[in-house]
Protein backbone atom coordinates (compact mmCIF):
# COMPACT_ATOMS: atom_id res chain seq x y z
CA UNK A 1 0.00 0.00 0.00
CA UNK A 2 1.58 3.13 -0.80
CA UNK A 3 1.91 6.30 1.45
CA UNK A 4 -0.86 8.07 -0.68
CA UNK A 5 -3.25 4.77 -0.26
CA UNK A 6 -2.83 4.89 3.92
CA UNK A 7 -3.64 8.73 3.63
CA UNK A 8 -6.71 7.95 1.58
CA UNK A 9 -7.78 5.64 3.85
CA UNK A 10 -7.55 8.13 6.59
CA UNK A 11 -9.33 10.92 4.71
CA UNK A 12 -12.04 10.78 7.32
CA UNK A 13 -9.35 11.93 9.74
CA UNK A 14 -8.70 14.55 7.47
CA UNK A 15 -11.74 16.02 6.64
CA UNK A 16 -12.97 16.01 10.23
CA UNK A 17 -9.73 18.27 11.32
CA UNK A 18 -10.71 20.41 8.08
CA UNK A 19 -13.89 21.39 9.37
CA UNK A 20 -12.63 22.04 12.30
CA UNK A 21 -10.30 24.13 10.98
CA UNK A 22 -13.07 25.82 9.32
CA UNK A 23 -15.21 26.41 12.10
CA UNK A 24 -12.90 27.68 14.25
CA UNK A 25 -11.03 29.85 11.43
CA UNK A 26 -15.19 31.01 10.64
CA UNK A 27 -16.02 31.93 14.77
CA UNK A 28 -12.40 33.66 15.09
CA UNK A 29 -12.73 35.99 12.36
CA UNK A 30 -15.99 37.08 12.41
CA UNK A 31 -15.66 38.24 15.85
CA UNK A 32 -12.77 39.53 15.04
CA UNK A 33 -14.28 41.46 13.03
CA UNK A 34 -16.89 42.75 15.35
CA UNK A 35 -14.13 43.59 17.31
CA UNK A 36 -12.12 45.58 15.06
CA UNK A 37 -15.26 47.71 14.63
CA UNK A 38 -15.99 48.03 17.89
CA UNK A 39 -12.13 49.03 18.69
CA UNK A 40 -12.23 51.53 15.73
CA UNK A 41 -15.44 53.20 17.15
CA UNK A 42 -13.81 53.32 20.77
CA UNK A 43 -10.64 54.93 18.64
CA UNK A 44 -13.71 57.30 17.44
CA UNK A 45 -14.31 59.62 20.46
CA UNK A 46 -10.64 61.09 20.58
CA UNK A 47 -11.00 60.90 24.39
CA UNK A 48 -7.23 60.75 25.77
CA UNK A 49 -8.30 58.48 28.47
CA UNK A 50 -9.90 55.74 26.46
CA UNK A 51 -7.98 56.05 23.50
CA UNK A 52 -4.15 55.96 25.07
CA UNK A 53 -4.93 52.78 26.59
CA UNK A 54 -6.43 51.35 23.36
CA UNK A 55 -3.77 52.23 21.13
CA UNK A 56 -1.45 50.29 24.05
CA UNK A 57 -3.44 47.58 23.51
CA UNK A 58 -3.75 47.24 20.08
CA UNK A 59 0.26 47.66 19.61
CA UNK A 60 0.56 45.30 22.14
CA UNK A 61 -0.63 42.91 20.75
CA UNK A 62 0.15 43.05 17.31
CA UNK A 63 3.72 43.15 18.68
CA UNK A 64 3.05 39.90 20.65
CA UNK A 65 3.70 36.06 18.36
CA UNK A 66 0.68 34.68 17.92
CA UNK A 67 1.61 31.31 19.68
CA UNK A 68 2.42 33.30 23.60
CA UNK A 69 -0.87 34.47 23.20
CA UNK A 70 -2.62 31.38 22.35
CA UNK A 71 -0.36 29.80 25.12
CA UNK A 72 -0.98 32.41 27.73
CA UNK A 73 -4.87 31.59 27.30
CA UNK A 74 -4.44 27.99 27.29
CA UNK A 75 -1.98 27.71 30.35
CA UNK A 76 -1.43 30.97 31.59
CA UNK A 77 -5.04 32.20 32.49
CA UNK A 78 -5.93 28.57 34.87
CA UNK A 79 -3.58 30.11 37.13
CA UNK A 80 -5.91 33.29 37.39
CA UNK A 81 -8.68 31.12 37.87
CA UNK A 82 -10.27 31.02 34.62
CA UNK A 83 -10.34 27.73 32.96
CA UNK A 84 -11.06 28.05 29.08
CA UNK A 85 -10.94 24.36 27.04
CA UNK A 86 -8.55 24.44 23.90
CA UNK A 87 -11.09 25.20 21.04
CA UNK A 88 -12.30 28.92 22.99
CA UNK A 89 -8.67 29.41 23.97
CA UNK A 90 -7.41 28.52 20.09
CA UNK A 91 -10.92 30.63 18.88
CA UNK A 92 -10.30 33.76 22.06
CA UNK A 93 -6.53 34.21 21.32
CA UNK A 94 -7.33 34.38 17.26
CA UNK A 95 -10.27 36.68 17.92
CA UNK A 96 -8.61 39.27 19.95
CA UNK A 97 -5.32 38.73 17.97
CA UNK A 98 -6.54 39.41 14.55
CA UNK A 99 -9.57 41.76 15.85
CA UNK A 100 -6.67 44.28 16.88
CA UNK A 101 -4.70 44.10 13.77
CA UNK A 102 -8.14 44.72 11.61
CA UNK A 103 -8.76 47.93 14.05
CA UNK A 104 -5.08 48.72 13.19
CA UNK A 105 -5.99 48.32 9.69
CA UNK A 106 -9.58 50.59 9.64
CA UNK A 107 -7.59 52.91 12.28
CA UNK A 108 -5.54 53.92 9.35
CA UNK A 109 -8.32 53.99 6.77
CA UNK A 110 -9.65 56.18 9.08
CA UNK A 111 -7.09 58.78 9.52
CA UNK A 112 -7.39 59.80 6.06
CA UNK A 113 -11.37 59.53 6.03
CA UNK A 114 -12.82 63.04 4.10
CA UNK A 115 -13.73 65.20 6.95
CA UNK A 116 -16.24 66.75 4.81
CA UNK A 117 -18.63 64.06 4.93
CA UNK A 118 -18.40 63.72 8.68
CA UNK A 119 -19.58 67.32 8.50
CA UNK A 120 -22.25 66.73 6.01
CA UNK A 121 -23.10 63.61 8.32
CA UNK A 122 -23.68 66.16 11.42
CA UNK A 123 -25.19 68.55 9.78
CA UNK A 124 -28.02 66.35 8.77
CA UNK A 125 -28.47 65.68 12.35
CA UNK A 126 -26.40 62.31 12.49
CA UNK A 127 -25.54 61.40 15.80
CA UNK A 128 -22.15 59.74 16.64
CA UNK A 129 -22.92 56.06 16.89
CA UNK A 130 -25.38 56.02 13.65
CA UNK A 131 -23.05 57.77 11.59
CA UNK A 132 -20.24 55.70 12.60
CA UNK A 133 -22.77 52.53 11.33
CA UNK A 134 -24.27 53.75 8.71
CA UNK A 135 -21.66 56.39 6.81
CA UNK A 136 -18.05 55.39 8.43
CA UNK A 137 -17.96 52.09 8.81
CA UNK A 138 -19.33 51.11 5.49
CA UNK A 139 -16.86 53.03 3.78
CA UNK A 140 -14.05 51.41 6.07
CA UNK A 141 -14.60 47.97 5.33
CA UNK A 142 -14.60 48.60 1.41
CA UNK A 143 -11.63 50.83 1.46
CA UNK A 144 -9.82 47.93 3.29
CA UNK A 145 -10.81 45.66 1.55
CA UNK A 146 -7.23 44.17 -0.21
CA UNK A 147 -5.89 44.28 3.60
CA UNK A 148 -8.83 42.78 5.03
CA UNK A 149 -8.50 39.92 2.25
CA UNK A 150 -4.70 39.82 3.74
CA UNK A 151 -5.48 39.43 7.37
CA UNK A 152 -8.26 36.28 6.17
CA UNK A 153 -5.05 34.76 5.00
CA UNK A 154 -3.16 35.42 7.58
CA UNK A 155 -5.98 34.35 10.60
CA UNK A 156 -6.68 30.81 8.56
CA UNK A 157 -2.77 29.95 8.82
CA UNK A 158 -2.40 31.33 12.49
CA UNK A 159 -5.13 28.04 13.27
CA UNK A 160 -2.27 25.93 12.25
CA UNK A 161 -0.58 26.92 15.59
CA UNK A 162 -3.85 25.48 17.37
CA UNK A 163 -2.93 21.93 17.61
CA UNK A 164 0.27 23.18 20.14
CA UNK A 165 -2.72 23.47 22.57
CA UNK A 166 -3.80 20.58 21.70
CA UNK A 167 -6.64 21.60 19.13
CA UNK A 168 -8.01 18.90 17.00
CA UNK A 169 -7.88 20.39 13.64
CA UNK A 170 -6.51 20.30 10.06
CA UNK A 171 -2.56 20.22 11.58
CA UNK A 172 -3.26 18.09 13.85
CA UNK A 173 -4.72 15.49 12.02
CA UNK A 174 -1.44 15.20 9.82
CA UNK A 175 0.55 15.81 12.99
CA UNK A 176 -1.25 12.22 13.83
CA UNK A 177 -1.25 10.84 10.45
CA UNK A 178 2.12 11.17 10.04
CA UNK A 179 3.67 10.08 13.38
CA UNK A 180 0.95 6.99 13.42
CA UNK A 181 2.69 5.74 9.74
CA UNK A 182 6.12 7.81 9.46
CA UNK A 183 4.98 9.35 6.47
CA UNK A 184 5.79 13.48 7.16
CA UNK A 185 6.26 14.54 3.60
CA UNK A 186 3.16 13.37 2.10
CA UNK A 187 0.77 14.39 4.94
CA UNK A 188 1.85 17.66 5.30
CA UNK A 189 1.49 17.99 1.23
CA UNK A 190 -2.21 17.46 1.64
CA UNK A 191 -2.24 19.38 4.53
CA UNK A 192 -0.95 22.51 2.30
CA UNK A 193 -3.09 22.10 -0.67
CA UNK A 194 -6.60 22.35 1.88
CA UNK A 195 -4.90 25.61 2.99
CA UNK A 196 -3.89 26.76 -0.62
CA UNK A 197 -7.15 26.09 -1.46
CA UNK A 198 -8.75 27.53 1.12
CA UNK A 199 -6.85 30.88 0.74
CA UNK A 200 -7.84 30.95 -3.23
CA UNK A 201 -11.28 30.80 -2.79
CA UNK A 202 -11.38 33.52 -0.02
CA UNK A 203 -9.14 35.37 -2.69
CA UNK A 204 -11.06 35.11 -5.11
CA UNK A 205 -14.55 35.86 -3.00
CA UNK A 206 -12.34 38.94 -1.67
CA UNK A 207 -11.90 40.31 -5.27
CA UNK A 208 -14.99 39.46 -5.83
CA UNK A 209 -17.06 41.83 -3.57
CA UNK A 210 -13.88 44.14 -4.74
CA UNK A 211 -16.87 45.29 -7.45
CA UNK A 212 -18.93 46.50 -5.58
CA UNK A 213 -17.01 49.14 -3.88
CA UNK A 214 -15.12 49.80 -7.40
CA UNK A 215 -18.61 50.72 -8.51
CA UNK A 216 -18.59 52.89 -5.94
CA UNK A 217 -15.44 54.46 -7.01
CA UNK A 218 -13.30 53.03 -3.82
CA UNK A 219 -10.81 50.89 -6.31
CA UNK A 220 -10.39 49.56 -9.44
CA UNK A 221 -10.99 45.90 -9.46
CA UNK B 1 -27.07 96.54 14.61
CA UNK B 2 -30.25 95.05 15.10
CA UNK B 3 -32.96 93.62 13.09
CA UNK B 4 -32.14 94.69 9.50
CA UNK B 5 -35.42 93.21 8.13
CA UNK B 6 -34.39 94.79 5.00
CA UNK B 7 -36.94 95.92 2.67
CA UNK B 8 -37.75 92.99 0.54
CA UNK B 9 -36.08 92.62 -2.84
CA UNK B 10 -39.29 90.26 -4.00
CA UNK B 11 -42.76 91.33 -3.56
CA UNK B 12 -45.25 88.91 -2.17
CA UNK B 13 -42.78 86.19 -0.33
CA UNK B 14 -44.88 82.97 -0.53
CA UNK B 15 -45.33 81.01 2.39
CA UNK B 16 -42.06 78.74 3.04
CA UNK B 17 -43.04 75.17 2.41
CA UNK B 18 -40.84 74.18 5.15
CA UNK B 19 -42.69 75.43 7.88
CA UNK B 20 -46.14 76.22 9.41
CA UNK B 21 -47.85 79.10 10.30
CA UNK B 22 -47.06 78.96 13.66
CA UNK B 23 -43.74 80.41 12.80
CA UNK B 24 -44.57 83.39 10.52
CA UNK B 25 -43.23 85.73 13.66
CA UNK B 26 -40.36 83.87 14.14
CA UNK B 27 -37.33 84.61 13.01
CA UNK B 28 -35.71 81.34 10.60
CA UNK B 29 -32.12 82.50 11.97
CA UNK B 30 -31.22 84.72 14.57
CA UNK B 31 -28.05 85.42 15.16
CA UNK B 32 -27.33 87.58 18.40
CA UNK B 33 -23.39 89.60 19.25
CA UNK B 34 -21.89 86.37 17.96
CA UNK B 35 -17.95 86.30 18.50
CA UNK B 36 -15.55 83.84 17.39
CA UNK B 37 -11.68 83.42 17.32
CA UNK B 38 -8.99 80.81 16.24
CA UNK B 39 -6.32 80.99 18.51
CA UNK B 40 -5.27 84.61 18.49
CA UNK B 41 -7.60 85.75 15.31
CA UNK B 42 -10.86 87.30 15.73
CA UNK B 43 -13.15 85.61 12.66
CA UNK B 44 -16.09 87.00 13.89
CA UNK B 45 -16.69 89.93 15.86
CA UNK B 46 -20.26 91.05 17.77
CA UNK B 47 -22.16 89.86 14.71
CA UNK B 48 -25.66 90.20 14.28
CA UNK B 49 -28.25 88.94 11.71
CA UNK B 50 -31.59 87.89 11.28
CA UNK B 51 -33.22 86.16 8.62
CA UNK B 52 -37.02 85.76 8.40
CA UNK B 53 -38.89 82.97 6.81
CA UNK B 54 -38.97 82.77 3.18
CA UNK B 55 -36.11 85.47 3.15
CA UNK B 56 -32.55 84.55 0.97
CA UNK B 57 -29.38 86.81 2.27
CA UNK B 58 -26.45 86.20 0.89
CA UNK B 59 -23.49 86.86 2.66
CA UNK B 60 -20.18 88.69 0.49
CA UNK B 61 -17.13 89.26 1.38
CA UNK B 62 -13.35 88.60 0.79
CA UNK B 63 -11.78 85.44 1.52
CA UNK B 64 -10.74 85.25 5.02
CA UNK B 65 -13.55 87.81 5.95
CA UNK B 66 -15.53 85.52 8.14
CA UNK B 67 -18.32 84.47 6.07
CA UNK B 68 -17.89 81.05 5.77
CA UNK B 69 -17.24 80.75 9.75
CA UNK B 70 -20.64 82.84 9.72
CA UNK B 71 -22.54 80.66 8.26
CA UNK B 72 -20.88 77.26 9.84
CA UNK B 73 -21.79 78.55 12.97
CA UNK B 74 -25.34 78.72 12.07
CA UNK B 75 -25.47 74.54 12.54
CA UNK B 76 -22.82 74.87 15.36
CA UNK B 77 -19.74 73.08 12.87
CA UNK B 78 -18.12 75.88 14.47
CA UNK B 79 -18.87 77.16 18.02
CA UNK B 80 -19.13 80.48 18.77
CA UNK B 81 -17.41 81.15 21.79
CA UNK B 82 -19.53 84.34 22.79
CA UNK B 83 -23.58 85.10 21.41
CA UNK B 84 -26.16 83.01 20.80
CA UNK B 85 -28.05 81.61 17.00
CA UNK B 86 -31.81 80.82 17.26
CA UNK B 87 -32.88 78.61 14.42
CA UNK B 88 -37.29 79.04 14.19
CA UNK B 89 -36.74 80.18 17.99
CA UNK B 90 -35.00 77.33 19.18
CA UNK B 91 -31.43 77.86 20.53
CA UNK B 92 -28.66 75.88 18.60
CA UNK B 93 -25.35 74.63 21.07
CA UNK B 94 -26.31 75.87 24.38
CA UNK B 95 -29.21 75.18 27.00
CA UNK B 96 -30.86 78.17 28.40
CA UNK B 97 -28.46 77.57 31.30
CA UNK B 98 -25.42 78.53 29.40
CA UNK B 99 -24.31 75.31 28.92
CA UNK B 100 -23.27 72.71 25.83
CA UNK B 101 -26.27 70.77 25.04
CA UNK B 102 -26.45 66.93 24.75
CA UNK B 103 -24.94 65.13 21.58
CA UNK B 104 -28.88 63.97 20.71
CA UNK B 105 -29.95 67.47 21.18
CA UNK B 106 -27.61 68.84 19.45
CA UNK B 107 -27.68 66.73 16.20
CA UNK B 108 -31.71 67.20 16.45
CA UNK B 109 -31.84 71.02 16.16
CA UNK B 110 -29.02 70.74 13.54
CA UNK B 111 -31.52 68.45 11.69
CA UNK B 112 -33.52 71.69 11.07
CA UNK B 113 -30.87 73.11 9.16
CA UNK B 114 -29.73 72.00 5.67
CA UNK B 115 -26.37 72.60 4.55
CA UNK B 116 -24.35 72.55 0.61
CA UNK B 117 -20.67 72.44 0.95
CA UNK B 118 -18.49 73.92 -1.73
CA UNK B 119 -16.86 70.26 -1.83
CA UNK B 120 -20.51 68.67 -2.23
CA UNK B 121 -19.70 66.02 0.60
CA UNK B 122 -21.66 63.06 -1.15
CA UNK B 123 -21.41 59.84 0.71
CA UNK B 124 -20.03 57.93 -2.30
CA UNK B 125 -21.06 54.31 -1.12
CA UNK B 126 -24.81 55.36 -1.33
CA UNK B 127 -26.65 56.16 -4.51
CA UNK B 128 -27.89 58.98 -5.45
CA UNK B 129 -31.21 58.15 -4.07
CA UNK B 130 -30.34 56.91 -0.92
CA UNK B 131 -27.45 59.98 -0.24
CA UNK B 132 -31.15 61.83 -0.42
CA UNK B 133 -33.07 59.20 1.80
CA UNK B 134 -30.46 58.65 4.23
CA UNK B 135 -31.36 61.10 6.92
CA UNK B 136 -34.66 61.32 6.42
CA UNK B 137 -35.10 57.25 7.42
CA UNK B 138 -32.16 57.56 9.87
CA UNK B 139 -32.36 60.83 11.45
CA UNK B 140 -36.21 61.65 11.15
CA UNK B 141 -37.43 58.21 11.33
CA UNK B 142 -39.34 58.58 8.35
CA UNK B 143 -40.49 55.26 6.49
CA UNK B 144 -38.55 54.05 3.23
CA UNK B 145 -41.46 54.82 0.68
CA UNK B 146 -42.40 57.88 2.29
CA UNK B 147 -38.43 59.29 2.27
CA UNK B 148 -38.44 57.72 -1.19
CA UNK B 149 -41.03 58.97 -2.83
CA UNK B 150 -40.04 62.25 -1.33
CA UNK B 151 -36.68 62.25 -2.38
CA UNK B 152 -37.87 61.11 -5.91
CA UNK B 153 -39.60 64.71 -6.00
CA UNK B 154 -36.86 66.14 -5.15
CA UNK B 155 -34.55 64.58 -7.36
CA UNK B 156 -37.03 65.50 -10.07
CA UNK B 157 -36.82 69.21 -8.39
CA UNK B 158 -33.09 69.70 -9.29
CA UNK B 159 -33.20 67.74 -12.39
CA UNK B 160 -31.51 64.79 -11.19
CA UNK B 161 -34.23 61.94 -11.41
CA UNK B 162 -32.79 60.28 -14.29
CA UNK B 163 -29.67 59.43 -12.44
CA UNK B 164 -31.18 58.40 -8.86
CA UNK B 165 -29.51 54.78 -9.17
CA UNK B 166 -25.91 56.65 -10.24
CA UNK B 167 -22.96 56.57 -7.84
CA UNK B 168 -21.27 59.94 -6.88
CA UNK B 169 -18.11 59.02 -8.52
CA UNK B 170 -20.00 58.98 -12.25
CA UNK B 171 -21.40 62.17 -11.35
CA UNK B 172 -19.84 65.78 -12.88
CA UNK B 173 -19.60 68.19 -10.16
CA UNK B 174 -22.78 70.33 -10.86
CA UNK B 175 -24.64 66.75 -10.42
CA UNK B 176 -23.44 66.22 -7.60
CA UNK B 177 -24.25 69.42 -6.40
CA UNK B 178 -27.68 68.97 -7.23
CA UNK B 179 -27.90 66.40 -5.67
CA UNK B 180 -26.40 67.59 -2.46
CA UNK B 181 -29.31 70.15 -2.59
CA UNK B 182 -31.29 67.42 -2.84
CA UNK B 183 -30.55 65.86 0.49
CA UNK B 184 -30.73 69.06 2.29
CA UNK B 185 -33.64 69.65 1.16
CA UNK B 186 -35.13 65.72 2.31
CA UNK B 187 -34.74 67.32 5.62
CA UNK B 188 -37.41 69.50 5.27
CA UNK B 189 -35.23 72.37 7.15
CA UNK B 190 -36.29 75.50 8.27
CA UNK B 191 -33.39 76.96 6.42
CA UNK B 192 -30.47 75.76 4.11
CA UNK B 193 -27.35 77.58 4.05
CA UNK B 194 -24.99 77.31 1.18
CA UNK B 195 -21.71 77.53 1.82
CA UNK B 196 -19.81 78.55 -1.65
CA UNK B 197 -21.65 76.16 -3.61
CA UNK B 198 -20.48 76.69 -6.79
CA UNK B 199 -17.18 77.98 -6.28
CA UNK B 200 -15.48 74.20 -6.60
CA UNK B 201 -17.41 73.84 -9.87
CA UNK B 202 -16.12 74.20 -14.11
CA UNK B 203 -17.81 77.20 -14.95
CA UNK B 204 -19.68 76.09 -17.63
CA UNK B 205 -21.44 73.67 -14.46
CA UNK B 206 -21.89 77.00 -12.61
CA UNK B 207 -25.43 77.88 -13.97
CA UNK B 208 -27.13 74.85 -13.58
CA UNK B 209 -26.35 75.07 -9.45
CA UNK B 210 -27.70 78.70 -9.59
CA UNK B 211 -30.54 77.85 -11.45
CA UNK B 212 -31.73 75.56 -9.01
CA UNK B 213 -30.86 77.62 -6.51
CA UNK B 214 -33.04 80.48 -7.60
CA UNK B 215 -36.02 78.17 -8.78
CA UNK B 216 -35.67 77.38 -4.84
CA UNK B 217 -36.12 81.25 -3.69
CA UNK B 218 -39.45 81.42 -6.16
CA UNK B 219 -40.28 78.60 -3.89
CA UNK B 220 -39.61 80.86 -0.99
CA UNK B 221 -37.40 78.32 0.58
CA UNK B 222 -35.29 80.53 3.64
CA UNK B 223 -32.14 80.51 2.58
CA UNK B 224 -27.90 81.54 3.69
CA UNK B 225 -25.66 81.99 0.78
CA UNK B 226 -22.18 82.68 1.19
CA UNK B 227 -21.24 82.98 -2.47
CA UNK B 228 -18.94 84.94 -4.74
CA UNK B 229 -21.24 84.96 -7.65
CA UNK B 230 -22.50 88.68 -7.98
CA UNK B 231 -25.20 89.30 -10.40
CA UNK B 232 -26.61 86.09 -8.66
CA UNK B 233 -26.76 87.57 -5.20
CA UNK B 234 -28.19 90.65 -6.74
CA UNK B 235 -31.25 88.40 -8.57
CA UNK B 236 -31.94 86.03 -5.42
CA UNK B 237 -31.28 88.63 -2.39
CA UNK B 238 -33.62 89.75 -0.18
CA UNK B 239 -31.03 91.07 1.36
CA UNK B 240 -27.19 91.26 0.93
CA UNK B 241 -24.44 91.25 3.71
CA UNK B 242 -20.89 92.23 3.61
CA UNK B 243 -18.49 90.96 6.00
CA UNK B 244 -15.01 92.48 6.55
CA UNK B 245 -12.39 91.09 8.98
CA UNK B 246 -15.39 89.76 11.08
CA UNK B 247 -17.61 92.62 10.84
CA UNK B 248 -21.03 93.20 9.03
CA UNK B 249 -19.61 96.75 7.51
CA UNK B 250 -22.83 96.56 5.38
CA UNK B 251 -26.01 94.82 4.86
CA UNK B 252 -28.97 96.47 2.54
CA UNK B 253 -31.50 95.07 0.29
CA UNK B 254 -29.70 94.28 -3.36
CA UNK B 255 -30.81 96.87 -5.43
CA UNK B 256 -29.40 99.25 -2.38
CA UNK B 257 -26.25 97.53 -2.06
CA UNK B 258 -25.14 97.26 -5.66
CA UNK B 259 -26.19 100.44 -6.91
CA UNK B 260 -25.51 102.66 -3.83
CA UNK B 261 -22.94 100.97 -1.47
CA UNK B 262 -22.25 103.48 1.41
CA UNK B 263 -18.79 102.09 2.51
CA UNK B 264 -16.00 102.67 0.32
CA UNK B 265 -14.88 98.84 1.03
CA UNK B 266 -17.78 97.75 -0.44
CA UNK B 267 -17.52 100.27 -3.49
CA UNK B 268 -14.12 98.91 -4.20
CA UNK B 269 -14.82 95.16 -3.74
CA UNK B 270 -17.95 95.50 -6.30
CA UNK B 271 -15.52 96.96 -8.84
CA UNK B 272 -13.13 94.28 -8.69
CA UNK B 273 -16.12 91.67 -9.55
CA UNK B 274 -18.03 93.37 -11.78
Amino acid sequence: MSNWQILWQARDQFWSGFLSTMTIFGCAISAAFVIGCVLLYLLEGSRPRLAVPLRVFIDGMRMLPFLILAYLLYYGLPSFGIRLDAWWSGVGALAVYHGCYIAEIFRGSRLTFPPGQIEAAQAHGFTRSKMFLRLILPQIVMQTRPLLGNQLIYALKDTAFLVIITVQELTAAANSLSGTYFIPTEAFIVVIGFYWAVSIVMEVIVKQCGRFGSRRGFDNV
Amino acid sequence: MSDLHATAGRQATPEPPAAGNSHVTTAAVSIRNLSKSFDDVEVLRDVNLEVKQGDVVTILGSSGSGKSTLLRCINWLEQPERGTIHIAGERIGMNADGRPMSVKALARVRARTGMVFQSFNLWPHLNVLHNVTEAPIHVLGQPRQEAEARARELLDKVGMSHKQDAYPNTLSGGQKQRVAIARALAMQPEVMLFDEPTSALDPELVGEVLGVIKALSAEGYTMVIVTHEMAFSRAVSDQVVFLEKGLIIEQADPETFFTRPRTERVQRFLERHQ
